[in-house]
């Protein structure tokens, strides 16, 4: 039996006679529910809307959205976005092959390119997966911390992206979880859905991709299985359009022996929000979180994560990074925002283990802010764990030093800027992302 | 007769509102040394930062002239384009860039600002490890990043390196011997004097007599309360270190009673 943690669950059940919540079922009742679909899905779905239907949007009385106001998510009316022409997606050399496109939430086999698929890997939708996979041994089985935005995908859930990697296959070419959102007139949703599993031995790099135009709500779910002795290495570029609203929720699930590392970079969106929720199911378990926020203008970016070690000999390690505000000198206006709370629980189970968390924020305006709050829940006695928060601007002397040399005042704090975001860009093992997330850092290409 | 390269009239600076130059006159011709000596808080520092356009280092009154035209409106980086190199007394640390990195970007501003081509990678590169011999310096320090973790003795020779890749005009040395062994300022020293040409001219402040041995001034200046007091040539130097500081304060009281 799974260990329980503590998961500091977010509780909203309505009070008996509260009628239900407007903005969810109206969302809820926009997703289709199509009878060919299989039986198991059908009933995991049900009791995902019975929640929903129990359940409100959080606001910001709620301990786990203090910070992060939903009320323009709700204020704005969204249709269910529909599948529309899309050209020009953006591809990585390293993945060019083995890439899957879904716009609006729906399957794009004219714009996926599995050609470089080794053997031993499935990747595409669920219609498409072969029978022999026992997805519904997966699908929605990860540790529940009752949110609510996780009920709504899976209650509306129509497609799933489904990566399978069988036992000890070693995969050389990452993989390209590319979800575009193109809106035409009114605002739009949809649900991402993507369901990852490593099977044991089985080691593979994964990019996920967030993009669109215009106004729209993108509600994305992510699961991955990392099965006993494997390896995942995730990449998630969040690049949403400016207007947009992008929740995200992934749940990861790690057997003894494998290794996880997620490298999350944050960039887009109006209000967006990460939710990476870990949990180290066998001994001897490594998970790496390295985090990326940059935001400008009005933006609000928020991670919420979650490492639950449960058992002995694990270890864990978190740095998450933000910059925040105008990027060059002559801009003073930006009111952007970030958000960072990271939880470490290590219960008496989880003996021997090891346990560091770091949140670093770079303030670029006066008017810009940062919430954070590191935060570990220890009640094992025999562990090493640390964490900790820092608050820092642009030091001036740094930039007259290196004005002094030359360098324009924005060179200059475009040169402190980069330096400060590269020890979270280093860490993404795929090449040309670490020069496009460089670019982008610097507002050189946004 | 030499052309003046920096001409310093009666110049009044500030920090944080509490003046600091309280008038200082200073002419340097092309192929001079000048040294400028002093206690700590005489000011000497503070010339230097405001000859280079620190923004914290607010000038009230007087004129820079820097090769007949007052550079005050103009930017720190403005001035450094146009041949004003200041070596730190403390170079600044930055995590993150590496030092290679740093060094091109701060050439290829200066090519661009002349007009020539930016230098590639590569190319940078060679040119660099023929400067590397200069302050006696291995290329694993290129590597690295901008003076994180380097010794006293390693961050100044990383500013003779820098001094000798953007080739200033004019050169103003902020207490580079300060806390470095004798081996250190050899080097540091007989970095400045191989790049000496008689076009350049050279600014050494230093609260030290000791420099002066390996860097010979043309001209020495005593810096006191934040203006120069007296003026003479390196002898001076010497009269200082054997007499100490205090040798000025009786000066100053002989000239009152006189």
């Amino acid at each position: 039996m799974a260990v329980q943690i503590p998961f500091a669950t977010v509780s909203q059940l309505k009070e008996a006679g509260i009628v239900e919540d407007a903005f969810l079922t109206g969302l809820l009742k926009q997703c289709q529910i199509s009878e060919n679909k299989p039986a198991w899905l059908q009933a995991v779905r049900q009791q995902a809307a019975a929640w929903v239907a129990r359940l409100r949007v959080p606001t910001t009385k709620d301990e786990e959205w203090r910070f992060t106001d939903l009320s323009s998510l709700v204020a704005t009316d969204f249709v269910r976005g529909t599948p529309v022409q899309v050209e020009n997606i953006a591809s990585i050399p390293e993945a060019s092959q083995t890439r899957l496109v879904f716009v609006n939430g729906v399957y794009s086999p004219q714009l996926s390119d599995l050609a470089a698929l080794p053997e031993g890997v499935y990747a595409g939708n669920l219609n498409q997966l072969p029978q022999k996979y026992s997805i519904e041994e997966y699908f929605a089985k990860h540790q529940d911390t009752g949110d609510i935005f996780t009920y709504l995908n899976t209650a509306g859930c129509e497609d799933v992206a489904v990566v399978w990697v069988d036992k000890n296959v070693i995969l050389e070419t990452p993989i390209h979880l590319v979800f575009v959102a193109a809106t035409e007139d009114k605002a739009s949703f949809s649900q991402p859905r993507t369901l990852v599993v490593a099977e044991t031995g089985a080691d593979l790099s994964l990019v996920e991709e967030y993009s669109g135009t215009g106004v729209y709500f993108t509600n994305a779910v992510t699961e991955i299985w990392v099965g006993e002795n494997a390896g995942v290495k995730h990449t998630r570029l969040q690049q949403e359009s400016e207007a947009s609203f992008h929740i995200g929720k992934t749940a990861v699930t790690q057997a003894r022996d494998s290794r996880y590392t997620i490298n999350e970079i944050n960039l887009g969106g109006r209000l967006s929000r990460h939710n990476p929720e870990i949990l180290q199911q066998g001994e001897q378990t490594e998970t790496h979180l390295h985090g990326l926020t940059i935001v400008s203008g009005e933006q609000l970016a928020d991670t919420h994560s979650i490492v639950a070690l449960t058992k002995p000999y694990g270890t864990t390690n978190q740095l998450h990074k933000c910059i925040v505000g105008d990027r060059d000198c002559k801009e003073r206006t930006s009111r952007a925002h970030a958000v960072f709370n990271g939880k470490i629980f290590v219960p008496k189970e989880a003996q021997l283990t090891n346990a560091a968390q770091l949140n670093r924020n770079l303030l670029l305006s006066p008017k810009a802010r940062i919430n954070t709050k590191p935060e570990l829940q220890i009640t094992a006695d025999n562990v090493k764990c640390s964490h900790g928060a820092t608050v820092s601007q642009l030091e001036a002397d740094e930039i007259f030093y290196l004005r002094s040399r030359g360098l324009s005042e924005d060179d200059a704090r475009h040169l402190l800027i980069d330096a400060f975001a590269k020890e979270i860009i280093e860490c993404i093992p795929v090449e040309s992302l670490q020069e496009k997330i460089t670019q982008i850092a610097l507002g050189k290409t946004q | 007769m030499s052309e003046v390269i920096l001409s310093v009239r009666n110049l009044t600076a500030s920090v944080d509102g509490a003046p600091i130059l309280k008038g200082v006159n200073l002419e340097i011709k092309a192929g001079e040394v000048h040294a400028i000596m002093g206690r700590n808080g005489s000011g000497k520092s503070t010339l230097s930062k405001a000859i280079a356009g620190h923004p914290d280092y607010e000038v009230t009154g007087g004129e820079i002239i820097y090769k007949g035209e007052n550079i005050l409106e103009k930017e720190p980086n403005e001035r450094a384009l146009d041949g004003i190199f200041l070596a730190f007394q403390y170079p600044i640390e930055i995590p993150g860039v590496s030092n290679l990195d740093f060094l091109r970007v701060a050439y290829n501003a200066k090519r661009k600002h002349q007009g020539l081509e930016e230098v590639d990678a590569f190319d940078f590169e060679d040119l660099v490890e023929e400067k590397l011999e200069i302050v006696k310096m291995k290329s694993s320090f290129l590597e690295r990043s901008l003076n994180e973790g380097f010794s006293g003795g390693e961050k100044k020779r990383n500013e003779i390196l820098q001094m000798a890749l953007l080739d200033p005009t004019l050169t103003i040395l902020d207490e580079i011997d300060s806390g470095l062994d004798i081996d250190a300022l050899k080097i540091v020293a007989e970095g400045v004097n191989q790049l000496k040409t008689p076009d350049k001219a050279y600014l050494v402040i230093t609260h030290y007599q000791r420099l002066l041995n390996y860097i010979e001034p043309d001209f020495v200046h005593v810096m006191q309360d934040g203006r120069i007091i007296t003026s003479g040539g390196k002898e001076l130097a010497l009269e200082l270190e054997s007499r100490g500081y205090d040798f000025l304060d009786e000066q100053a009281l002989a000239e009152v009673g006189a």
